[in-house]
Formats: C-alpha cells, sequence, structure tokens
C-alpha cells in the first residue's frame, strides 16, 4: 500500500509573543511538527504494519523546515520530500493545496498511491482546508475527521468520522484522502534508533522546476485568490472597568456585579 | 522573484523589515535585502520600512467581471433533516451584507424530503431557496454535495457565499471554492462588503496574536466561513416572501466512489456552545484538584465550565470544553475567564459574549482588552471567598451600609 502523508511546521507554541507595536515575535521559538500531523503519520504507519507498502512524507516551506521531515523519518516514514521555491511563498488555502497537489502526483507519477492521509488542521492556521482542497484538485474523494479505521484491505477502506453531534461510518475505494483527528490512535514516539539509522537518508527536494505545472500564476502569492490586505492587533473593548485588590475586594466587586446581572 | 519590490538605490540596509518580518523571511544576501519562500505576503514588512521603500509587487492579473455576479448565498447545512441554526446565523450575517450592496439574500438546502425545512428558512428572512430533493444528498457525501453546490453557483452566480465552519462545512467548502478556482477564508470573525461587493474578511492569522484582513479581488464569488455561535441569527420575518426553487442534478452525476454506511448520534456531552453561562479556566490552575474548587462556583452559578488548549493538553479537561478556534465558539451571556491571559486564538471563541470577566494576576494580559469587567488579582484568593459569599447569599455592601446605619 503506498501512503503520502502531508506534514507542516509550526511554531512549537501558540502563546507567541508580541512587541508594543503588536507583531509577532518569533525569535527563540522552536519549530516542530504540527501535533495533528503525527496523528496522520501514525496512521499511515499502521495501515503500513498491516498491509505492507511505502509511507511518503511531503512538506511545503523554506529549507529549514526540512527538519519535519527528518522528524517524520525518526517515526518510520520511509521517504521524504520537500516542495521548496520562493515561487510558492505566500500561498493562501488554493495555492498551497495545489502546490502540495503537483508534489503528490510526482510522487505519486514513480509508484502510484493508495492513500493521502493529512492532520484535521494545523495549529497555527486552525482552518481545516487544506486537506479537502487536495483531494479536490486531484479529483478523489476525501473524508475528513475521521476518528477510526474501522476495516482497510487493498481496494479500500471503511472509517469512522466525528460530525460533531453524529459519527458516521463511511468506506472508499482507493485513491482517495483522509484527515484525522486525534482520537484516531495515541503516535508513537520518535525513535532515536531510527534517529541515526535515518541520519544520512535522502530529502528530496521539489522546485517549481519539478512540477508538472510550468505556469507560475498557479502558485503563491500569484496562485491565491485571497490577499492580506492589512495586518493589525485585536479590536480592544473600549468600555472596560478595571479593578486591582485583594481577594475580599474582588469577590465583593464580582459578587455584586453577578447580582446585579441576576446571575446570583 | 519575490512578492515585494525592494527600492535599492536608496536602502540604508537598516534592516528595520527584517526585525518586522515574523517568520524569519528576510535577509542580507550579498549585501542587499532578499526574501525568501518562508514569506507569507503578511506585508508587515511594508509598513516596517522607514523610507516606505517596500511595494507589494503589482497584481496583474485579471479580475472577472464583477456584475456579473449577484446576491449572497448561505448553505443550510442538515443532518438527518435537520437544519443547522448555524443557517440562522449565517443568514443574519448574510442579509446585512446583502442590504448594504442591495442585493438578495438566497439560501441552498441540499439533502432529501425536508420540504418542512424551508419554512423555517423563509421565517428568517430568505429572498430565495434553492433545493435540490434528491436521494443521493440524503446523507453528506461532499462529492454528491460539492456537485449539487457547483450546479447552483454555475445557475445562479453568487458573489458571496457563506458556509458554517461546522465539520460538513470545513469539508464542503474547500471543495467548492477549489472547483471554482476562487478565495475560500476560514473562521472569519468579521464580515463587510464594500460598494464594489469586495468581501471584507478578518481572522486571526499566521498563528499569532494578531487580525488578517482579507480580500478576495479578482475572483468570483467569495466564499468565508464563519463558526456556529458568532453572529446573531437573522430576526424572523412577519409575512415571508420568499420564493422556493426546486432544481436537481442528474442522479448519475452525484455517484462516487464513497458509500455511506450508517450514522449514530453521540452520547450527549455537556456542550458549552449551549450554555448561557460559563467559567473558562486556562494556565492559571496549578494542580488538577483545584478544579474542584472552579466546579463548586460553577455550580453555584449554574454556568459550565470551558477551559484553553493547555489544559487539555494536560488531560485535565476534555476536547468539548474547549473555547477558541480550534475548539468551539461560544456567546453566552456571562463568561467569567480564571488565569486566562487571551491568546486571540482563545479571544477568538469568545468575544461576542455578553458579559465578560476576567481575572488574571497579569495586569497586563490581554484578556484584559476584551473583558468588560478586569479583575488584577490571584485567582486563588478570590475565589473560595467568592464561593463563601454566594454561599452566605449575602450582599456585602448592604451589610456594610446596615452596619454604618446601626452606628
Amino acid at each position: 500500500m503506498e501512503i503520502l502523508v502531508c506534514v507542516k511546521q509550526v511554531p512549537e507554541t501558540k502563546d507567541v509573543e508580541v512587541d508594543e507595536n503588536g507583531n509577532l515575535i518569533r525569535d527563540g521559538v522552536d519549530s516542530i511538527m504540527n501535533p495533528h500531523d503525527m496523528y496522520a503519520l501514525e496512521t499511515a504507519l499502521r495501515l503500513k504494519a498491516e498491509h505492507g507498502g511505502t509511507v511518503s512524507a511531503i512538506t511545503m516551506g523554506p529549507p529549514q523546515s526540512k527538519e519535519v521531515i527528518r522528524e517524520a523519518y525518526m517515526m518510520g516514514a520511509d521517504k521524504g520530500y520537500i516542495l521548496s521555491d520562493i515561487k510558492f511563498a505566500g500561498a493562501d488555502v488554493l495555492a498551497t493545496s495545489y502546490t502540495l497537489s503537483q508534489g503528490l502526483e510526482v510522487i505519486g507519477l514513480k509508484n502510484g498511491y493508495d492513500l493521502i492521509i493529512c492532520g484535521m488542521e494545523s495549529t497555527d492556521g486552525d482552518t481545516a482546508q487544506v486537506g479537502p482542497a487536495i483531494a479536490e484538485t486531484l479529483k478523489i474523494p476525501h473524508v475528513a475527521y475521521v476518528s477510526s479505521i474501522k476495516e482497510s484491505n487493498g481496494e479500500k477502506i471503511i472509517v469512522e468520522k466525528d460530525m460533531g453531534e453524529t459519527i458516521e461510518i463511511v468506506e472508499f475505494s482507493y485513491p482517495g484522502l483522509i484527515t484525522v483527528t486525534k482520537e484516531v490512535n495515541q503516535p508513537r514516539l520518535p525513535s532515536y534508533k531510527l534517529k541515526l539509522d535515518t541520519r544520512d537518508r535522502e530529502i528530496e527536494t521539489l522546485t517549481f522546476a519539478d512540477l508538472l505545472d510550468d505556469d507560475e500564476n498557479n502558485f503563491g502569492l500569484k496562485g491565491s485568490p485571497t490577499q492580506v490586505e492589512k495586518v493589525f492587533p485585536p479590536d480592544d473593548n473600549i468600555e472596560k472597568v478595571m479593578w486591582a485588590g485583594n481577594g475580599e475586594e474582588l469577590s465583593d466587586k464580582l459578587f455584586n456585579e453577578l447580582k446585579e446581572l441576576k446571575v446570583i | 522573484m519575490s512578492n515585494y519590490d525592494i527600492d535599492y538605490v536608496n536602502c540604508s540596509l537598516c534592516e528595520k523589515c527584517i526585525d518586522a518580518c515574523p517568520f524569519d523571511a528576510i535577509a542580507v544576501v550579498d549585501g542587499k535585502i532578499e526574501m525568501n519562500s518562508a514569506c507569507k505576503a503578511c506585508g508587515i514588512c511594508v509598513d516596517s520600512c522607514p523610507e516606505g521603500l517596500i511595494t507589494p509587487v503589482e497584481d496583474q492579473r485579471e479580475s472577472v467581471d464583477k456584475s456579473q455576479y449577484r446576491d449572497v448565498l448561505v448553505f443550510a447545512e442538515q443532518i438527518e433533516g435537520e437544519v443547522h441554526p448555524v443557517t440562522y446565523e449565517l443568514m443574519g450575517k448574510g442579509r446585512e451584507l446583502a442590504n448594504k450592496i442591495d442585493q438578495e439574500l438566497h439560501v441552498i438546502l441540499l439533502g432529501h424530503n425536508l420540504m418542512d425545512q424551508t419554512d423555517e428558512i423563509l421565517a428568517h428572512g430568505a429572498d430565495k431557496i434553492y433545493v435540490y430533493n434528491q436521494k443521493a444528498l440524503h446523507h453528506f457525501d461532499v462529492q454528491a454535495y460539492a456537485r449539487a453546490f457547483e450546479d447552483c453557483v454555475e445557475k445562479t452566480k453568487p458573489t458571496i457565499i457563506l458556509i458554517g465552519a461546522t465539520p460538513v462545512g470545513r469539508s464542503l467548502a474547500p471543495r467548492i471554492s477549489t472547483r471554482f478556482r476562487t478565495g475560500l477564508t476560514a473562521d472569519c470573525t468579521i464580515l463587510d462588503v464594500r460598494e464594489n461587493t469586495d468581501l471584507v474578511q478578518t481572522r486571526p492569522a499566521f498563528g499569532g496574536n494578531i487580525m488578517a484582513r482579507i480580500l478576495t479581488t479578482r475572483t468570483r464569488p467569495q466564499m468565508a466561513t464563519m463558526r456556529y455561535k458568532v453572529m446573531e441569527p437573522a430576526a424572523k420575518v412577519d409575512n415571508p416572501t420568499g420564493e422556493i426553487i426546486n432544481f436537481s442534478v442528474p442522479e448519475e452525476e452525484l455517484e462516487t466512489r464513497s458509500n455511506f454506511i450508517s450514522i449514530t448520534k453521540k452520547p450527549e456531552v455537556e456542550s458549552i456552545e449551549e450554555a448561557d453561562k460559563i467559567i473558562a479556566v486556562g494556565r492559571g490552575i496549578r494542580e488538577e484538584k483545584d478544579l474542584e474548587m472552579i466546579k463548586e462556583l460553577a455550580d453555584l452559578i449554574g454556568a459550565k465550565i470551558g477551559t484553553t488548549r493547555p489544559l487539555i493538553e494536560k488531560g485535565w479537561t476534555g476536547h468539548h470544553q474547549q473555547i477558541g478556534l480550534s475548539g468551539r465558539s461560544v456567546r453566552p451571556e456571562l463568561i467569567i475567564t480564571l488565569g486566562i491571559s487571551g491568546a486571540v486564538q482563545f479571544v477568538a471563541g469568545m468575544k461576542s459574549s455578553e458579559h465578560i470577566f476576567a481575572v488574571n494576576s497579569d495586569p497586563e494580559a490581554s484578556i484584559f482588552n476584551v473583558a468588560h469587567y478586569g479583575m488584577v488579582g490571584d485567582l486563588y484568593d478570590i475565589v473560595p471567598k467568592l464561593i463563601e459569599k454566594i454561599k452566605d447569599g449575602e450582599n456585602v455592601f448592604e451589610k456594610i451600609e446596615k452596619e454604618a446605619v446601626a452606628i
């Protein structure tokens, strides 16, 4: 079974500091694999253990995001690819998913693929849109929010998806794409032995020139229908009341306000 | 090739843009400012240059004829024949946008045997409902839904499409936006529209404490998702005048490689989305057992407990309790945050609440920017005393007044 896993490098913490101008300070913040992607990779590794085959990890980003592929190797991925080119910079959902789809097609040309697995969302974007958009670009079925793999064989897979209020069970025949939630499994820890074993393993870089589409208007900012017009600090609430004091004083204030609101 | 032009002749290499870039995407290479592939086109560097030497590369792409696209289309999500309440909230926002550009509010309803749902949608003020009443749409098969939606977009050419950021909406919206190669902005917290029909989409961005204003300037339709409980539902109208229009697509076009097997309702979990009072706790809670004190307070005032991500990662609270962009959005009458710093991802999920009380020991905590009532203090000092006071059922000021009178 040929399985492709999309991974993303994200800042380790969400509590990014902001300077007095409302700008993000990212210095000193470590980058890690998006935690949701570890569940995607674990799902792939378990399917491979059952059916054999290859697990390939692919990421898109600046050259330093290669590290996320090293992390994937440390969990057990067989092959790794990074899509990196200045032409990919500034990509929105459409351009990101298009670029990843192009990369997946290049990899797929070698051995074909049965299943693409993504984490349900990234912790620095929270949009959960890239996975389904890849499936649309590749014209394959997808199931988002998969919380359990029920059954799989060489032709099809049966999965449980978490729809919030309901749980649905669906099946589809390959090739297809799933995005997985944290309920799907417990990812293994990266292995030190694998780290040593894969130290010299190649990570193939795919640039714009390696892709099938040679129209650069489909990539990066040029290929993005949405554009950021302005970034700004969040709105402040102007009509606020501030109190400071000890527990006695503040609990009094709170008590009286709650009483005022008829909560108590 | 980068996303910005730099006036190298006048650049003094002050490196202010390098310091300002949150993504380490700018560096001095061979004595020149250069941008690399980490650039996210956020535009922060443009504002950072004291000489104004950085400008966005001119957008030379052609724009569609925007006048060919009209009206706001809202997706009416239903599961097992029940319309999701986010639909009425999207209609509220959709009505406001439509009025601003003097256009209509339309709704698309996909499913099977759900004609009884159309009255309620019309009652919320839809000008038109496009109904695809087809067996293959009974359950949510994303490709079948996308095909029917595509058909509706082709027939009606809306300028704006609003979809709920629910599991169904988040799965469906990107398929449609990709199919039309148009813009999709997920989880918008504010939506507005300009006279030229450009949708002004605001959402927290780049994983930081920052908001981005995002536009889809060249393509139509413009697509946005919004979460449940971020907006006011549409008001009901007295005499609904909306029209029901039946559309369909050939059954064979709805066939996919996916098969539905079963659906079950999840066991009822305490839903914080529906709570009218919430006590939210964050990293200010030092130990798991301290949650008992919070629970006691919550029970006393009839509130549900919500939390931030760090407590869930520690395993102290459940995922269904998480408030914020990666959890649930809430809009209760009352929310009291205890020991929460107020990262933008959390705030995005609760800032529409009616009365926001915040307790934090750090006077600089950003939660105080959204709180109506901010209290700089120690929750471990305040909460036990508050619990005591509520139990005593006694207004301390009344007591003081009484004492004053007695003296």
